[in-house]
Parts: structure tokens; C-alpha cells; sequence
């Protein structure tokens, strides 16, 4: 159902909020009169053409980090283009027969349908379909309940206060290099706003939004959800999503205000490219979210595709008793690599923060743990727990933690807990001694090790995580 | 049904079993003792397949079938078992998903239906009461912090739950109290049966009070140095292995 959902909106949505921009794509480059026109092509309010200009500016000043334990080959920004339509049909490929058979196979093993399959590989095709009553009753009881839901262009246009208000407000426009450059460029993403004292009555997921494949390499989202509400909300899925841009830089701001919960949970499964590590996705994403009095922000991740992976969820833990929590699964393969963790800062009192994070490298890929915990000086008895657990398959890959901890008040308390194993041969001897094959043995020990994470999923998410870790893990036995 | 001829095998160029010839018929039970280091568990894991035990000479056939060409896991679900020494944990994997996936599998190459999540809730939580182990045992990763009693009892119930035809008991009675001795030679003797025979690996003659074997070998510098009924492993445990007038020496493996 979700898949027929998935396309009805799709299909919505294109119609709905591309029309009068399909005919354009621009030529590569980036100057001030590119931000100039994708922003009038957008319709947009002066005032966020200011914004973006000024990240223009100031990501001019800046310079791309080099400091990820990463490989990452330079990234020429001129020759890509900053606005594109969607693909016509006759310049994607024709049929699945025209697309990588390991991507396909992939899906098929995932039993992802065939006409979803097309989908996801970009494939032309029209699609006819007849669930668009599902959608509508999606829509309704979301405004009955007040919530916000839409993409953030159409939230420009239509909630100009909320989006004016908080849109910089957590990742500041000119915060770091790839979130600079998202800020000037970005060309879409969702919005949300959940009233007062609203808990959302279903999860929201970027399924029920659009289809991700035409959101583009800058990627842009803001949550907001005001005093006393609660969110949970599911981004990417676990199908490997093929893209043609190759740099993925992406925004997420959070913003809780007093007493609200948010629960943000990603799986990303882009494309890691062929065996050689060509042709993945760069994935630069800037996640923070800011909690206030009493809230509670909860980042949860399952980091499988991209070539790379630069990635750090974060929480400014701004009110008193407010919590912060990260729990992630990375794993690598291939050539893949990833540098990711979290930032939890304490700033008000009794602010509690908990972070696990599960690493799983296979193959020649390298995975490192980057966390930094920081205690301000009004944080009086704030808490920290940290556990970063590595798990090796093989012996070409690598495992990496750099924890950073900084305490400017002697009432907090920091804990950081690190292990680094092996999937051991007597585990795996004990596993087909009783019946089951090396492929699944690895997986089965793999899901066990990080089962802390996967059951802070939503039920369904966390089926979809272990079988997505099982079929990632295909052929690095042995 | 398990027809060892003339088995050769070590590890990295050394030779521990030199020469093995044992055929166990359906629904009988073998004991094999010997002083440490007679191969009695590399015998175990050159059945079972483990990686780095090479075999250089000799046979081994399970109900005909050429055990030695297959996978571990396809000796498994051919219905040959080992109860480990020494059981491995494995954390966050709970020993209900665990034993479903290695029934499952079992079945699966039986071309029978796997059973579903209910249907085998009422298997595992029978066995676990036959082996006395608290139900909670289901949800616990695998031997996650179990007790060595514990870990030896939950090997007996995968032995009960998966229902091999062959079942090596590798000192399943090492490190037990009585009691536990007891519940693990109770969960072997529910398991007898006409089709199914057991190797039991022990040093002493105690567990074979409460599991009769049918027979008993003697296991000295790789080869079965003699072979009796039960009486011969009360005569080990009266007069060690001294009457039988090798000079053996201890060794670790």
C-alpha cells in the first residue's frame, strides 16, 4: 500500500508544486545571479533571497573541512547545476534492463515491487494508479489535528511567519561550509509545525511527503514543534535510492519548544557505488535540533549507503531538564566510508544526554565514531552517557572513536564507554554448526549487536532495518 | 548410520587423530573417554566441519552420505549435532530467534514448512522446562551471561528443539553440580531413541551412571586403543588409564 501511497503523492506533488518551473535546469555554475534566479523561479519573498545570498557569501569565506578521517576527492562546485527539473522521460533509462543488476537484485530481495522498483531507479514510466482516497484521508486527519505538513517552498508561501522565524535558527546559515552552501542553494525539503499540546496522530515519513529522488542534492528541512507537542518522524527508506548528483549536502533544523518531544529516525540507503567505491553519493548532512525547558530530542539512525558519510546529529540541550538522545547504526562496506556521531551541548541544568552508537565495518571500508559532549558552566548536575561499540568483519577494514569531551562544570557527570570486537569464528562455528549458513550467521550476530539501537526504531522501520543489514552484508563473509 | 573408517586428521600440520574406525548404529550410545589430548574433541569438530581441522586420510559417512564434503551447516541440517565444551555467547541475539532460524533452516532442507513464530514458542517452551531453565532463558541472547550449568543445559535443549540424528556430546558433564548432571543426562535420555545414537565425550565415569552407554571407547594418541561395554569405564575410573600400558603423555591442544 505504501508504495501505491507513495507514488499518489508523488504524482501530487509534481503536479501540485514543480509545473511552472519543469521546463528549466540551469546551466552548471554558481554565482549570485544563479541564487537570483532559482529564488525568482521559486517565487520567493525578498527576504529569503537576502538569506541566501548572504550564505552565499559567507560560504565563499569558507573552506571545505578536511578534518572527517576521511578520503573524499575534491568536489568541483561549478560544474554542477543548482537547479534542474525532473528528468523528462526519455532521458532516464527506458527500462529496469537498463539499470545496475546488483541494484536490482537488491531489490528484489528486499521484495520491493516491481513498478517500485522503477521508481527508485528512475526508470520512465507512467504509472496508473488509484489510491489517492488513502492520501486525502492522510491529509485530513493531519489538519483536523492542526499540524503543518508540507514541503518547504509551499511553507514559504504559505506559513511565511513560522519559516521566517525559525528557518537558520538551530543551524545558522553560515555555520559550516556544506550548510552554507545548502542555505544559499537549497531547493527543497519538508516543513513541519505541530500546535500546542499536540501529539501528531501518525508518524510522519518522508514517504507520505514525495518521492526523495526529485528534492535534489540540497535537501532542506525544518520541524517545529511548539510547547507541550509531540512528533515522530521517519526519513528515507531502506531501498537503495540511485541519484545522478553525486554531492548530497542536507539541512535538518529541530526546533522543541518547552515540554515538546521530537523523534527524528533516518534510514539512508543511498547508493555506495560499484565495488570501487564509483559513482556513490557524498552525503555532508547538518542535523541539530535545539531543546528547550523540559524537551526531548532523539535522533535515531541507520546509516548503510553513500560512498561517504559526514554526518553528526546534534542536540543544544538549551532548557533545564531537557534531554538529548543519538542512537545510530553505521555500517560500511566495499570502500565505503563514514565519519559520523553526535554533538550533545549542555547548557541548561539538569540536562541529560545518552548517546550509543553501534559501528560495523566489513570489507575495505573505514567507520569512525566523532562525538563531542560538551558541559557549559550553568549546567549544574547535567549527565552524559556515552557508549560507542565497533564490531569488525574481516581484516582490510578499519574502526575509528574520537570522542571529545569538554566540562566547564564540576556538578556534570560524563561517562564514555568504547568497546571494538570481532565477529568471532567461534561464533560463527556455533551459528552453522546449528544449521545456519556463514550470510546469515553475519547478519544474525550483526542484528544482535545492535539491537540497543534497533529497538528505539518504529516497530515497522526496525524489520525493514535488520533485513536491510542482512542483505548490506551479502557477500563480506568469507 | 555414522561410519568412520581409518580417520586422519590435525591441525596445521599436526596430526591428532591417527587412524579411527567407529561405526555407531541407529539408537545406540557411545561413550568415549581418554586421557587429554587423545582427540576425543578434535573428533568433534572434524565431524562437524569446524574451519582449520584438516582431514588427510580415511572416511567418514552419515546414513551413506559423505559427511567430510560437506558445509558445517550442511552436516547440521543432515542431523549431525555438537553439544559445545565451552558455548559461545552471543550478545543481543535472543536464544528464541536463535533456535527458530536453526530450526527453520532444518526444516527448510527437509522441505517441511517452517514453523511459525507461534508454533514454535510452545516447542522452545517446553524444552526449556525439560532442561529446567527458567522461560526467560527464551528472551536472553545467547548464553549472555550464563552460568557454565546454564550454557550446558541450553545446549541440551537446542539438542531437544533441533532433533538431530547424531548427537556428539563434547564433556557436556564438565563443570556440572550434581543436580544440574542430573537434568542434562535427563534431557539426553528423553532424546533416546530408536533413530537417533549420541557420542558422549566424558572423563568420568559418573555421567555414565545416569546415560548407559551401549558402548565404551578408549581414546589414546589419536586412536581407539580399546573398546568394551559399559563395565570398561568403571574399570577406567578404578585403575585409570595405567592398565592399559601406554605410555601416554599429557598434552594441551
Amino acid at each position: 500500500m505504501i508504495d501505491e501511497l507513495d507514488l499518489a503523492l508523488d504524482r501530487k506533488y509534481e503536479a501540485g508544486f514543480v509545473t511552472d518551473i519543469q521546463s528549466e535546469t540551469f546551466e552548471p555554475g554558481l554565482d549570485e545571479s544563479v541564487i537570483r534566479r532559482l529564488s525568482t523561479m521559486k517565487g520567493e519573498p525578498e527576504w529569503l533571497l537576502e538569506w541566501r545570498l548572504k550564505a552565499y557569501r559567507s560560504w565563499l569565506e569558507m573552506e571545505s573541512p578536511d578534518w572527517a578521517n576521511l578520503d573524499i576527492e575534491p568536489v568541483d562546485y561549478q560544474s554542477i547545476s543548482y537547479y534542474s527539473a525532473p528528468k523528462s522521460m526519455k532521458d532516464r533509462p527506458q527500462s529496469l534492463d537498463e539499470v545496475d543488476p546488483e541494484l536490482i537484485r537488491t531489490y528484489e530481495k528486499l521484495g520491493i515491487p516491481l513498478h517500485e522498483q522503477q521508481m527508485l531507479a528512475g526508470v520512465a514510466v507512467d504509472v496508473v494508479f488509484d489510491s489517492v482516497s488513502v492520501v486525502t484521508t492522510f491529509r485530513e486527519k493531519l489538519a483536523e489535528a492542526g499540524v503543518i505538513f508540507c514541503p518547504i517552498s509551499e511553507a514559504v508561501r504559505e506559513h511565511p511567519e513560522l519559516v521566517k522565524k525559525y528557518l537558520g535558527s538551530v543551524v545558522a546559515r553560515n555555520d559550516n561550509y556544506f550548510s552554507a552552501l545548502n542555505s544559499a542553494v537549497f531547493t527543497d525539503g519538508s516543513f513541519v509545525y505541530i500546535p500546542k499540546g499536540v501529539t501528531c496522530p501518525m508518524e510522519l515519513s518522508t514517504y507520505f511527503r514525495i518521492n526523495e529522488l526529485n528534492t535534489g542534492q540540497f535537501e532542506r528541512t525544518l520541524i517545529v514543534a511548539d510547547e507541550g507537542s509531540q512528533l515522530s518522524y521517519l526519513e528515507g527508506c531502506t531501498a537503495p535510492q540511485r541519484d545522478d548528483n553525486q554531492l548530497h549536502a542536507a539541512v535538518v533544523e529541530l526546533v522543541a519548544l518547552d515540554d515538546a518531544k521530537i523523534k527524528y529516525s533516518t534510514v539512508q540507503n543511498w547508493y555506495p557505488g560499484d565495488e570501487n567505491g564509483k559513482g556513490g553519493i557524498y552525503n555532508f548532512v547538518t542535523k541539530r535540533g535545539i531543546a528547550h525547558t523540559n524537551a526531548r530530542i532523539s535522533w535515531t539512525q541507520v546509516e548503510t549507503g553513500s560512498a561517504i558519510t559526514w554526518k553528526y546529529p546534534s542536540c543544544i540541550l538549551k532548557g533545564d531538564n531537557s534531554v538529548g538522545e543519538f542512537y545510530s547504526v553505521a555500517l560500511t562496506r566495499g570502500r565505503q566510508q563514514a565519519d559520523t556521531g553526535t554533538k550533545m551541548l549542555h547548557i541548561g541544568k539538569n540536562t541529560r544526554s545518552t548517546i550509543i552508537t553501534k559501528g560495523i565495518s566489513a570489507g575495505r571500508s573505514s567507520n569512525a565514531y566523532r562525538g563531542l559532549v560538551k558541559m557549559g558552566p550553568k549546567a549544574d548536575n547535567a549527565r552524559n552517557f556515552t557508549e560507542c561499540d565497533s564490531l569488525l568483519i574481516g581484516d582490510k577494514c578499519g574502526a575509528h572513536t574520537f570522542p571529545y569531551i569538554e566540562s566547564r562544570n564540576p556538578t556534570a557527570i560524563v561517562e564514555h564507554e568504547a568497546t571494538t570486537s570481532k565477529v568471532s569464528d567461534e561464533q560463527m562455528f556455533l551459528c552453522q554448526q546449528r544449521g545456519l549458513d556463514p550470510e546469515k550467521a553475519v547478519s544474525m550476530i550483526v542484528n544482535g549487536f545492535c539491537k540497543e539501537v534497533f529497538k528505539q526504531l518504529p516497530m515497522e522501520f526496525a524489520v525493514e532495518a535488520g533485513k536491510l543489514l542482512e542483505i548490506s552484508l551479502e557477500g563480506s563473509v568469507g | 548410520m555414522l561410519s568412520i573408517q581409518n580417520l586422519h586428521a590435525g591441525i596445521e600440520d599436526k596430526s591428532i587423530i591417527k587412524g579411527i574406525d567407529l561405526t555407531i548404529n541407529p539408537g545406540e550410545v557411545h561413550a568415549i573417554m581418554g586421557p587429554n589430548g587423545s582427540g576425543k574433541s578434535t573428533l568433534g569438530y572434524v565431524l562437524s566441519g569446524r574451519d582449520g581441522y584438516e582431514v588427510t586420510e580415511g572416511s567418514a559417512t552419515l546414513n551413506g552420505e559423505d559427511l567430510l564434503d560437506m558445509d558445517i551447516e550442511e552436516r547440521a541440517v543432515a542431523g549431525f549435532f555438537l553439544a559445545f565444551q565451552y558455548p559461545v555467547e552471543i550478545p543481543g541475539v535472543s536464544n528464541m530467534v536463535f533456535m527458530k532460524e536453526a530450526v527453520n533452516a532444518a526444516r527448510e532442507a527437509r522441505k517441511q514448512e517452517p514453523y511459525t513464530a507461534g508454533e514454535f514458542l510452545k516447542l522452545a517452551k517446553e524444552a526449556c522446562k525439560q532442561v529446567q531453565l527458567p522461560l526467560d532463558f527464551l528472551k536472553r541472547g545467547v548464553n549472555e551471561g550464563f552460568s557454565g550449568g546454564e550454557k550446558k543445559r541450553n545446549e541440551i535443549m537446542q539438542m531437544i528443539l533441533l532433533q538431530p540424528t547424531i548427537c556428539f556430546l563434547d564433556e557436556t558433564d564438565s563443570g556440572l553440580d550434581i543436580d544440574a548432571l542430573q537434568t542434562v543426562a535427563n534431557g539426553v535420555n528423553s532424546q533416546r531413541d530408536p533413530n537417533r545414537s549420541f557420542v558422549v565425550v566424558t572423563h568420568y565415569q559418573r555421567l555414565l551412571d545416569f546415560i548407559e552407554p551401549d558402548f565404551v571407547h578408549i581414546l589414546a594418541d589419536g586412536k581407539i586403543v580399546q573398546s568394551g561395554d559399559a563395565s570398561l569405564a568403571l574399570k577406567v575410573e578404578k585403575e585409570g588409564y595405567g592398565f592399559l600400558g601406554i605410555n601416554y603423555v599429557e598434552e594441551d591442544v
